[in-house]
């Protein structure tokens, strides 16, 4: 087993997952119109009044972020499941934790990646100024990876099991609290003017343990899934 | 060699075998035949590491494969009843990818070759998968077996919606490979075409 070969499989990965996303774009786009649509309902919402949007705007970009994060964690997972790719990988001759982190990284380039750039304009409906925006990236830059990472392990424990998507929310969604409140609050603190580097170091420390820890919870999973 | 000792298996409630023994040799093939559901996936999927056995043990050259892991799969090639395949790529795609993935990375050229080892046409090479038939989609998945280096191969169901010009290709070519050494655990209905020496039969009463 050396290092080339387990390179050789995880960047495979990569390379074919992404590929897929090249010939199926409308998959990895409904998950971004679906941030824009559900970030552009607020202002509707509540108003047009500057102060409140200013308020409420870094917990509706999150929250949304999120959900939209959410939405496409079925994805990760199911299709290999269906079509006898997964039996494959878990029988590669590398450790399985490896190629899972190969295939969240696909994931989050596909899904989580244009969150992070889209992340600024939307939010300039809220009023943000350019700093808050400069930390409200940051935050979903270090975040959404966390959020995959999360997402990964109960996607792959909900694998072959009917009504997955709302199991998947229940599991997972409590999982998701302290990167929300990390990320919100990164970005409320830094319009309140403290500076958002103590949550953004939080945010970073959570993205670190859950890269750590997530790849050998959800390939034990997935070989639950496969039995 | 693979070897099972005492194996037991049972799904849910069902019981499918009690203490299983079996020997495959270099340069044999095992027939595992039997009715629906009488527990030949299972065993595959034991022999594969895929499922692990309630009791007993699957032994490669003497060791246990629970404890070789990684190196045991390094042994092996898998085609399951799941062909393994996306529709959305082209049958080189998923040939050269699930190569690649398997860690026995082939030539744009070698996986063609392959594929038109297994009777799939140039043209062909470069249409999505999802546009080809049932029949086509397997010979996909089986082109593996002509670039595959492993000594061991547990086929599935292997002949399933192939032609006869396919499955005596597919035959020759698992001929081929036990002539160099290599063995294989078949699961299948049909009679696998090959000197009757160098095939063992295992019935699997259910």
């Amino acid at each position: 087993m050396s290092g080339s070969s387990i390179w050789e499989a995880v960047s495979g990965i990569i390379r074919r997952d992404l590929l897929l996303a090249m010939r199926r774009r409308s998959d990895a786009a409904m998950s971004v119109f679906f941030l824009v649509i559900v970030v552009s309902l607020f202002p509707l919402g509540v108003g047009p009044e500057p102060a409140v949007l200013r308020t409420i705007g870094p917990g509706v970009l999150w929250v949304a972020a999120l959900l939209a994060c959410l939405l496409s964690l079925s994805r990760v997972f199911t299709a290999d499941y269906l079509d006898g790719v997964l039996e494959q990988m878990v029988l590669v001759p590398q450790p399985l934790a490896l190629l899972v982190v190969g295939k969240v990284l696909a994931h989050w380039t596909i899904s989580g990646f244009p969150i992070v750039l889209l992340s600024p304009l939307l939010g300039l409906q809220f009023g943000l100024s350019g700093e808050s925006l400069g930390v409200l990236v940051m935050s979903l830059l270090l975040g959404t990876p966390t959020l995959s990472m999360i997402g990964a392990i109960g996607a792959a424990l909900v694998l072959g099991v009917r009504g997955s998507g709302l199991l998947v929310a229940l599991l997972v969604l409590p999982l998701y609290v302290p990167v929300l409140i990390f990320g919100a609050g990164a970005v409320t603190s830094s319009m309140a003017g403290i500076g958002g580097e103590a949550n953004l170091s939080l945010l970073g420390a959570c993205l670190v343990l859950s890269l750590f820890l997530a790849p050998w919870a959800t390939a034990a999973a997935l070989r639950i899934a496969l039995e | 060699m693979l070897q099972a000792v005492a194996l037991h298996c049972s799904r849910g409630e069902r019981r499918l075998f009690t203490d299983l023994n079996v020997k495959v040799e270099r340069g044999s093939l095992l027939a595992v035949v039997g009715e629906n559901g009488s527990g030949k996936t299972s065993l595959l999927r034991i022999f594969s590491s895929l499922l692990p056995p309630e009791q007993g043990s699957v032994l490669w050259e003497g060791q246990d494969i629970h404890q070789l892991k990684e190196l045991y799969s390094g042994q092996l090639t898998y085609i399951g009843h799941l062909n393994g395949i996306k529709d959305d790529l082209t049958p080189l795609e998923n040939l050269m990818s699930a190569l690649s993935l398997a860690g026995e990375p082939c030539s744009n050229n070698g996986a063609k070759e392959a594929l038109e080892g297994i009777g799939l046409k140039r043209p062909i090479h470069h249409l999505p998968s999802k546009m080809l038939s049932q029949g086509q989609k397997r010979r996909v998945a089986l082109a593996r077996l002509w670039l595959s280096t492993r000594p061991l191969w547990l086929l599935d169901e292997p002949f399933t919606s192939l032609d006869t010009v396919a499955t005596d290709v597919v035959t020759q070519r698992l001929l081929m490979h036990l002539q160099r050494g290599g063995l294989a655990v078949v699961v299948t209905h049909q009679e696998v075409a090959l000197p009757t020496e160098i095939v063992q039969r295992l019935r699997l009463m259910g």
